[in-house]
């Protein structure tokens, strides 16, 4: 099958897994297997024992992505997978933004990182740490902004997602709850 | 009742019923061997680790159950992974036990010590690393369970050695918990609906057969459906047998040396049932240019082959009997005349260009096949090996019963045939088998001869002897202006070979002795060679160029033989 990347679009994935030896390795071995194009990834524990939680971003056409997606869910230590790309959905990811700062323009990034909502969580005489959480277009403006002070060192998680949950209950048939920024 | 790691082993893998494996002892999983005779397991001693992978194989090809291989750690498992990765590409089941470094050498680059659940991650439909002996006995039970169920697969347990030592209370686990393997779903009866509508209102319907049919046993389903609804049956190399071939409605094998009607017949039809196969590139050609007319069904077991190579319009999630089984009840009887008038014509066609039909003295490797299949009067198990003679056994052998020809198909192994001959036998013992093979993968791993002589296995073995690698040559021919590098080949004396090992040989070098020959063999208690030394530079037709659409053929020539036009050889 041809692919246009012209169709291109990016994908959340969230894939829940067995927490045992070997198994990230093996979802990671089969992304490279079948030369999927996986932007971000984060994983940690998920609200069960024993089962990890990981979120992928992919960038593909729906035939590839659609293949991604069923080459996880086939193999044994995966226990199930959800696109969530196009579900109402929160979506964060964390940075921390080392800034080259002066005493000049320390306060101009603290009023931009007061704007964002992130916060400074390391303060030194020639630079700053901003701990920044949100979704990855006001994470990818905030460091924009910041770099023109610059940025000297940064570190970003890759988004993790989760479906909204229903106006009258997670189990109720109600539309979903309004997207309101928290 | 207390157990050791090794006694855990066998305890379980008799359990599954296992009684024959196929391996080679070594340091690590000595204490599996020294616990061994205790138990009522035939244990073949191959000659190489990838030989004991692919007697597994054959063995679990043929018996439609798991084939076990017990080998040791390091270069033994490193061996071992070209069968592995044979047998995921065919989807055959086998649990390979491989043993390891013990706990305490992990990680520090021990003696024969290598990450083989590392190695073999991506060739093994699971794999597992026993560090605890109290889950052995459950990660054996699971590998059985992986291994045949869904779509069959190799599955690989890697033991460290002090777990085997080792002692515990054995207790055979009943029930197994795999929450993240859900190897079916139930049939989706509205997609069996839609499956049925196409075919009702098609006039140029045609089915692809695979391997999936003969796994699910559904060959029976199939030619009800195709004689129900009459549609024309095409076989993916490893589908060949689905449906008889010298049943009226088989157009044998398609894809790159598939039949030419066969080819023609798939690019015109308006629907395609495509059933338990996987549109490999070999089957599909150019993807943009297959069936470009056609509706697609897709009947398959395993859902990450749907819409993976070609969009489909229905798809069925489901093995091939059941879902054949149901289609059958929806589908009306038909008859499309003016079809199978236009594959006729394609079939005349074929006739006139099919090299059986020249005049040819010369021993050609296609007369060979087409005795093979008279004097075997087809009832036989072929295995072949890869290239020109695997090609022509597909052709000119008529593959009239299931589960009857054994070949690597999706990884193309050289080497397969041999020993893969051998693990047949010991699924079949009351059957012929016959290894056919080039002289170029016969030198791959005729180490296995050992076997032979040593168990007196009676496989019969023919080479086809051309002095190349044929298929090799055959492309540089084609497409590299004749430049034969590195593929003409030289081979020992096989009569003196055969000898050294105690097998009865004989060397063919002309056509007239052909039926003799394969006649003493077929007939002759035990293990026989026959070195045919066959035309050199003889192509396998049709041909379709990679890449090509499968209805673009590369043709036999046209020549003006002794008595006029005549196909050139």
């Amino acid at each position: 099958m041809t692919h246009d990347p012209s169709t291109f679009n990016k994908h959340t994935v969230i894939a829940w897994l067995e927490d045992k030896p070997g198994v990230l390795s093996r979802v990671l071995s089969l992304f490279r297997r079948r030369n999927f194009n996986i932007e971000s990834l984060a994983v940690g524990h998920s609200e069960r024992p024993g089962v990890s939680r990981l979120t992928f971003t992919v960038v593909g056409d729906d035939q590839m992505v659609e293949q991604a997606i069923k080459q996880l869910d086939k193999q044994i230590n995966v226990l199930k997978v959800e696109n969530v790309t196009g579900k109402p959905a929160v979506r964060r990811e964390m940075a921390l933004i080392r800034v080259k700062v002066n005493a000049q323009t320390r306060p101009e990034v603290m009023q931009l990182v007061d704007i964002y909502r992130a916060s400074i969580i390391d303060v030194s005489l020639d630079s700053l740490v901003v701990q920044a959480v949100g979704d990855q277009d006001r994470l990818d403006s905030l460091i924009e902004l910041l770099s023109n002070f610059p940025v000297t060192e940064m570190v970003r998680t890759g988004p993790i997602a989760m479906t909204r949950g229903r106006a009258n209950g997670a189990n109720g048939n109600g539309k979903h709850a309004r997207r309101i920024a928290l | 009742m207390k157990r050791t790691g090794a006694q855990i082993v066998w305890e379980v893998l008799t359990r599954e019923g296992v009684s024959t494996v196929f391996g080679h002892p070594g340091g690590a999983i000595l204490p599996v061997y020294d616990a061994m005779p205790a138990y009522p397991v035939r244990h073949i001693l191959a000659r190489h680790e990838q030989g004991a992978g692919h007697m597994a194989d054959g063995y679990a090809r043929v018996s439609g159950d798991v084939g076990v291989v017990t080998v040791t750690s390091g270069p033994a498992a490193t061996n071992l992974v070209t069968a592995l990765a044979t047998a995921m590409m065919d989807s055959v089941p086998i649990v390979a036990i491989t043993g390891q470094v013990p706990t305490t050498l992990l990680g520090n680059d021990a003696f024969q010590e290598t990450d083989v659940t590392g190695v073999t991650q991506a060739v093994t439909k699971h794999n597992y690393l026993v560090t605890n002996i109290q889950d052995l006995a459950r990660i054996l039970r699971e590998a059985f369970y992986i291994a045949r169920t869904g779509r069959p697969g190799p599955v690989l347990v890697d033991i460290c050695k002090d777990v085997l030592n080792d002692e515990t209370e054995f207790v055979f686990p009943e029930k197994l918990d795999l929450p993240g393997y859900r190897p079916y779903t139930g049939l989706d009866m509205d997609a069996v609906e839609a499956a049925a509508e196409l075919i009702n209102q098609s006039h140029r319907p045609v089915i692809i057969a695979g391997h999936g049919v003969q796994m699910a046993h559904a060959e029976n389903e199939l030619r009800q459906l195709a004689e129900k609804a009459h549609i024309p049956v095409a076989m993916t190399l490893l589908g060949l047998g689905d449906i008889p071939e010298t049943h009226p409605l088989s157009l044998g094998m398609c894809g790159m040396h598939g039949e030419a009607r066969a080819n023609k017949a798939i690019q015109e039809s308006d629907v395609l049932i495509a059933v338990g196969m996987r549109f490999d590139d070999r089957v599909t050609g150019d993807l943009d240019a297959f069936a470009p007319n056609a509706k697609i069904i897709h009947i398959e077991f395993d859902p990450a082959e749907i819409n993976k190579n070609v969009p489909v319009d229905v798809a069925i999630l489901a093995d091939a009997k059941e879902a054949l089984q149901a289609l059958l009840g929806k589908v009306n009887p038909a008859r499309h005349q003016n079809w199978m008038a236009k594959i006729e014509e394609w079939n005349h066609e074929s006739q006139e260009l099919d090299i059986l039909n020249a005049e040819v003295d010369e021993l050609i490797p296609p007369y060979v096949m087409r005795q093979l299949w008279h004097v075997t009067q087809g009832d036989a198990i072929i295995v072949t090996d890869v290239g020109q003679h695997q090609m022509w056994e597909a052709q000119y052998f008529l593959h009239d019963k299931p589960r009857q020809l054994l070949t690597s198909g999706g990884l193309g192994t050289m080497g397969y045939a041999l020993p893969a001959a051998i693990g047949a036998h010991y699924a079949s013992p009351d059957e012929t088998v016959w290894a056919v093979v080039g002289d170029g993968g016969f030198q791959m791993t005729l180490q296995e001869l050992g076997v032979i002589m040593q168990e007196r296995v009676p496989v019969k073995i023919a080479i086809i002897n051309n002095g190349f690698l044929g298929m090799v040559r055959q492309w540089q021919e084609l497409f590299y202006e004749k430049n034969y590098a590195g593929t003409p080949i030289q081979s020992p004396d096989y009569m003196l070979l055969a000898q050294a090992y105690g097998i009865p040989a004989r060397r063919v070098t002309t056509k007239e002795e052909v039926v003799a020959a394969l006649e003493e063999a077929n007939s002759h208690e035990g293990p026989y060679l026959i070195d045919f030394q066959v035309k050199e530079e003889v192509n396998v037709y049709p041909m379709v160029a990679p890449g090509e659409a499968i209805d673009n053929l590369l043709r036999r020539r046209i020549v003006q033989g002794p008595s006029g036009l005549q196909p050139a050889w």
